[in-house]
């Protein structure tokens, strides 16, 4: 694949630097089948160059190919539910180009060897570009803090003990005083487990009808503001993942007008979801965070828009059957979110919070620039990293029909707006939506 | 058996009897016509059972399993004496849960049921909602005899029968239910049927035992006793769970006692022809005292456990007799 590729009638998009140039005949983005070499309306006003091929995108949007900051491929140690090749094509087939994995894997990646083996896995696979965290602690549960250097020098983007938090205050004060040395980002799940242990949904008058132990929205908000006076402490960088409540998206406003060093994500089930998807004991909107109220989605929206909430992940945690077909209490927590990330990401713009370019840098630059990955852009001489998309086309959220080897969506059957058409990873086409 | 011996009739239940339902998993899923049918039904057995009528062939040739997950002696018995009544084959199978690898069994036990041809299943589980999941997957009637902290029908049936044999209606009537709300399936499935019939409740516990956004369900929320059953028709006491009574949610059983245990002096606060229940078994000295619970003309206990067996009765008939017969 070294030929030239001519994409033309695309309305290209590129957040980072604010292009958004409307779909013409003539203009585009050219690449030479790994690279980008030009873009913009009018780069083919004297015809495509000899020999190239032509990709007529017939109007659709083009754009930097998603970055996805929180995936769970379950390698190794959880090949059943996923792994780095059903999930690399999971993220495919959602216009997601770069993916970066939790590490609370079995064994986790808590140290270079791991962080090898991911990295072979993904060569080996070659589809879309698999970068991963670090834990922040040995297996991921303990308080002895990981050889962040050694890891970083290997490839390890940023450290998270994934789905936990790290409860021990000195510990997460020593990582993020340590990290500094090495410039690296400390991501936590902001759990205060003394509080939220035993519960499986939000606590209020829905988990008291359904008879169920709830989580109350302080297990997240005193663990950002414990979290917030350390980073003010050590002046650490510090990143609160999947943020779910207003008070967060409050405090870390605050934080961050402060000048704390202090950044946050969200993913779809917390704009698009509340508790009420629980219904009658749905296993598949079992997560954590919990889905929270009403009120705390219009909060996350608000944070989404006014710039608080700097990303949204995926927060893809595949799920097989046997974890999900169980009474409530029992059922494991996680979604598969890498196909639907795109269309329930467009809802945003759709519903006139954020603007196209906006919503869509959430998901490209900011979590690159975030977590200093070489994507997430389209520029001149950069990969080709490129998703084209119909953002207008209505269809359904189908979990049968996922790649993902787990199908447990809380939006199965969700009626959205916009798909992909082609995936691209250096130049080449790793998916095409079929017609 | 006859019409004339019975004082029952398949006249009792037409096959229009508006009870459209395929199981019984909660009260919430039942409107005021469908539990006063019910409770009809229900007082006729218990009319029957007491003047120590003969046995009924409607569950003739039908198979009733227990299945329990969750140790029970008295409802497994009640039920199982309920089936027997109505002519049934009564099994009971007992998953201890301690024996099962946690959660692989609900949906295989389904299936395995689905083989055996059990015409209803009676099923306890400690996990809320688990069966309703249950009772998606096999095809025959599934009653709900206490599902974690969810719902047990039956015994909110059971109380409102006994209210309603001694206070004519449970319209109007104010009821006190006192003690572990928060844990308790009996709490809800009796809050939801005595709102739907009109009664009005309060729920007299420490702050520990009621659950989040309580008041949303429309009761009224009490932490001092004596306050909670001031004006009160029936004080309805909960059992404290063995293991919630030292240091996780009250001190120590003395101090609960002490505050939320029920004896004449605080019932004195209640109306004079208050009267007493309690789903059982009882802690007495924890929840209730002694000289309370036996107190012949205030406790309804004992009628409590002779109504179950009738109500049960009742449940089985409504969801095992062939209703959709085609009318001419």
């Amino acid at each position: 694949m070294t030929g030239k590729v001519a994409y033309i009638n695309a309305r290209v998009i590129d957040p980072a630097s604010g292009l958004d140039a409307p779909a013409t005949a003539k203009g585009g983005v050219l690449t030479d089948g790994t690279r980008i070499m030009a873009i913009g309306p009018d780069i083919f006003s004297t015809g495509s160059p000899a020999g190239a091929e032509i990709v007529d995108c017939e109007g659709a949007v083009l754009t930097p190919g998603l970055v996805d900051m929180r995936v769970d491929f379950c390698e190794p140690g959880n090949e059943h539910k996923e792994d780095i090749e059903s999930g690399s094509r999971a993220a495919a087939a959602g216009g997601v180009t770069a993916v970066v994995t939790l590490p609370d894997t079995d064994p986790a990646i808590d140290d270079a060897s791991v962080l090898e083996f991911v990295a072979r896995r993904a060569r080996d696979v070659k589809l879309v570009k698999v970068f991963a965290y670090g834990t922040i602690t040995r297996k991921a549960d303990s308080d002895e803090i990981v050889e962040m250097g050694l890891m970083k020098q290997a490839g390890a983007v940023a450290f998270t003990n994934g789905r936990s938090a790290v409860a021990n205050a000195k510990t997460l004060s020593r990582a993020l005083k340590y990290a500094q040395a090495f410039d690296a980002l400390i991501v936590q799940h902001p759990e205060e487990s003394s509080l939220s242990n035993g519960g499986v949904m939000q606590s209020g008058e829905l988990a008291t009808r359904l008879g169920l132990p709830g989580i109350p929205r302080e297990a997240e908000t005193i663990m950002i503001d414990r979290d917030l006076a350390l980073v003010k402490m050590t002046g650490g960088r510090y990143h609160a993942a999947h943020i779910s409540t207003a008070e967060s998206v409050a405090k870390i406003r605050v934080a961050k007008a402060a000048g704390l060093r202090v950044t946050c994500d969200t993913a779809p089930p917390y704009f698009a979801l509340n508790e009420l998807a629980v219904g009658e004991y749905r296993t598949f909107a079992k997560l954590s965070p919990p889905l929270r109220t009403e009120e705390d989605r219009q909060a996350i929206v608000a944070g989404l828009a006014d710039g608080t909430i700097d990303c949204i992940a995926s927060d893809h945690l595949p799920q097989d059957q046997e974890s999900k077909r169980l009474p409530f209490e029992q059922a494991e927590f996680g979604a598969a979110g890498l196909e639907s990330l795109l269309p329930l990401t467009l809802e945003l713009v759709h519903n006139e919070h954020l603007g196209l370019s906006d919503a869509l840098a959430k998901v490209t630059n900011h979590p690159a620039e975030l977590l200093k990955l070489p994507v997430g852009r389209l520029h001149v001489g950069g990969a080709a990293d490129i998703v084209i998309f119909d953002p207008e086309r209505p269809g359904r959220i189908e979990p049968d029909n996922f790649t993902s080897k787990s199908k447990n969506s809380p939006f199965d059957g969700r009626l959205v707006q916009g798909r992909v058409i082609r995936t691209i990873v250096d130049g080449r086409t790793i998916y095409t939506a079929a017609s | 058996m006859t019409a004339a011996t019975t004082g029952l009739s398949a006249q009792d239940q037409p096959a229009d009897f508006p009870f459209p339902h395929r199981h019984l998993l909660g009260i919430q899923d039942l409107s005021p016509d469908e539990i006063t049918c019910l409770l009809d039904l229900s007082n006729k057995y218990a009319e029957h059972n007491r003047a120590r009528g003969p046995k009924f062939d409607l569950m003739r040739d039908k198979t009733l399993i227990n299945l329990f997950f969750e140790d029970s002696t008295r409802t497994r018995t009640s039920f199982e004496l309920a089936g027997m009544r109505l002519g049934a084959d009564v099994i009971n199978i007992a998953v201890a849960n301690s024996s099962i690898k946690k959660g692989e069994t609900i949906v295989d036990t389904a299936m395995t049921l689905n083989a055996m041809h059990a015409d209803a299943l009676v099923v306890r589980h400690s996990n809320a909602g688990a069966v309703k999941l249950l009772s998606e997957k096999v095809n025959c009637a599934v009653i709900n005899a206490g599902d974690g902290s969810h719902e047990h029908p039956t015994q909110a049936l059971l109380d409102a029968l006994t209210i309603r044999r001694h206070k004519g209606s449970l319209q109007g009537l104010l009821v006190a239910l006192c003690g572990d709300v928060a844990h308790s399936r009996v709490a809800r499935s009796n809050i939801y049927l005595l709102q739907t019939m009109g009664a009005r409740v309060r729920v007299i516990a420490p702050p520990t035992l009621i659950p989040a956004a309580m008041e949303r369900l429309g009761v009224e929320v009490f932490h001092d006793m004596r306050a909670g059953l001031e004006g009160c028709d029936i004080v309805m006491m909960l059992r404290l769970q063995r293991e919630r009574m030292e240091g996780s949610f009250v001190p120590s059983v003395h101090e609960y006692f002490q505050f939320y245990g029920l004896d004449y002096d605080k019932l004195q606060h209640a109306k004079p022809d208050a009267l007493i229940m309690h789903p059982g078994p009882m802690n007495r000295g924890v929840e209730i005292d002694s000289d309370v619970a036996d107190d012949l003309d205030r406790s309804l206990i004992r009628e409590q456990v002779e109504m179950g067996v009738a109500v049960r009765m009742a449940c089985l008939d409504v969801l095992t007799r062939e209703r959709f017969v085609a009318t001419p």
